[in-house]
């Protein structure tokens, strides 16, 4: 048993390095045989949200992790990969769309817009959050729930057993939001 | 805490395990983006032509890169000359994402490169070894790339700057705690960044290859030489099928070690760029700022 870690493009290494300070088991997913190594837990890196949707679907691996997820496995996705989970996709195409909130891409701009804060997240407390280019969620729906805002913009949201942040927790020292996840 | 430096080196490491292209028009960044470009560098002529035209190379018409801007969705980068920091501080006033201080422009100063310490928006420079890697880091950069030799197709150059930068790194690895005083010496850099190379064994910044990278298997190679993602410059619209050598290269840094996929990819990808070998050419763009 061990986290599947998308490893198409992006800081897919630093989610393994979170995962080592946890001391769980982690391998790449970068072609279909690889999901032969039986994931009980996935994870969507930040990188380029195009980019990954692409490749996913011309390696063949968009319908299986889509079944996967829809069969109810735990999924985290951080920046990209919340856009990847996403029903709906403001200027962009939606992948496998098994999340019900709507995402802007690129919502804070271009790379002068990046930026750090600190805020609460809704049964953690407060956590570091690095922003790249990111997205932020306009609207949560039906069975999705905020877990964290950040002026008045939603940047983390569950549903069931998915989970995504606007943010990198991977890029801090703060295993907080890896925890929670593997708990899910 | 996160400063905005390391903001700027948070972004390169969502470029990684990526492919970044040049593009000269609107139409050929969409291609780019279509094809899984994690970014594209936005100039008005690829080496290969700048190289054909000769005479003095500057930066693009601003105007020209906020039309790739609007096309695409992907970060976009674009060159000043080393040294011009005032056509840096142009690409920061359009917002570019990343700023390539680069030898295939004309150099604007034979002696400083830019100090981008001094800038909010990230840089990428060149670099043939670790000394030149270190000095860059110190100035600024948040990301590096081998110097390759741009505009030839011919990847010879790329792979000895990167083979160098490897070797040296493995070396400064190696090294008793009390030796890096010399280390630093010799490499003319601060001592603090050869610590770092020493304790971590690799470039405090994400480091992609670059210069002469034309088919799959030469972007597999760098990979496989230790390349955290490529640039592609002439390469791709320089050759027959422009959308289809980009899509094949950017699935071959994906799986760069899987040689039956990278077999596949390099079939029937039409003509290559035509290349021209580095015992050809007049111009070493590599030597340029060191």
């Amino acid at each position: 048993m061990a986290v599947g870690i998308l490893a198409l493009q992006g800081a897919f290494a630093e989610h393994g390095q979170m995962l080592d300070k946890l001391g769980a088991e982690h391998f790449e997913i970068r072609q279909l045989r690889d999901l032969d190594k039986n994931p009980d837990r996935l994870i969507l890196p930040g990188g380029e949200s195009t980019v990954m949707n692409k490749l996913l679907h011309e390696l063949g691996l968009y319908e299986p992790i889509k079944k996967l997820i829809e069969g109810g496995m735990p999924v985290f996705g951080t920046c990209a990969g919340m856009i990847l989970l996403s029903r709906d996709v403001e200027d962009g195409k939606t992948c496998f769309g098994t999340m019900d909130i709507r995402v802007r891409r690129n919502a804070y701009g271009r790379q002068l817009g990046s930026f750090y804060t600190e805020d609460s997240f809704d049964g953690i407390g407060t956590v570091p959050m690095t922003f790249i280019r990111a997205p932020f969620a306009e609207e949560v729906y039906d069975n999705a729930k905020v877990l964290a805002t950040v002026d008045g913009r939603i940047v983390a949201a569950r549903q069931d057993r998915q989970l995504v942040t606007a943010f990198h927790p991977e890029l801090t020292d703060d295993t907080s939001v890896h925890e929670y996840f593997m708990a899910m | 805490m996160a400063t905005r430096y390391e903001l700027n080196k948070e972004l390169a490491q969502m470029l990684k395990g990526g492919v970044i292209m040049d593009v000269t028009t609107p139409e050929q960044a969409k291609i780019a983006e279509a094809a899984g470009a994690c970014a594209v560098m936005a100039l008005e002529r690829i080496p290969a032509d700048i190289r054909a035209a000769g005479g003095v190379s500057r930066m693009s018409d601003p105007k020209m890169i906020k039309g790739i801007q609007e096309a695409v969705s992907i970060p976009v980068m674009a060159k000043c000359r080393i040294g011009h920091f005032v056509e840096a501080q142009i690409l920061e006033a359009i917002e570019i994402d990343y700023i390539d201080e680069s030898e295939v422009l004309s150099p604007a100063d034979d002696v400083y490169h830019i100090d981008k310490t001094q800038f909010k928006v990230p840089f990428v420079c060149g670099a043939r070894d670790l000394g030149e890697a270190l000095r860059r880091i110190s100035e600024g950069a948040s990301m590096i790339r081998t110097k390759g030799e741009p505009g030839t197709g011919d990847v010879v150059q790329a792979v000895r700057h990167m083979r160098a930068m490897n070797a040296e790194i493995r070396r400064v690895q190696n090294l008793r705690d009390d030796e890096l005083y010399e280390a630093a010496k010799q490499l003319q850099v601060p001592v603090e960044l050869v610590r770092y190379v020493h304790d971590h064994g690799r470039l405090p910044v994400v480091n992609f290859a670059a210069g002469g990278v034309a088919t799959p298997a030469d972007a597999a190679l760098m990979m496989q030489l230790g390349a955290e993602g490529v640039f592609v410059g002439s390469g791709i619209f320089k050759s027959g099928n422009p959308a289809k050598r980009a899509s094949a290269i950017v699935q071959a840094v994906t799986n760069y070690t899987d040689a039956k996929l990278i077999a596949e990819l390099s079939a029937d990808l039409g003509e290559a760029m035509v290349g021209i070998n580095e015992n050809e050419i007049a111009l070493l763009m590599a030597e340029r700022g060191k």
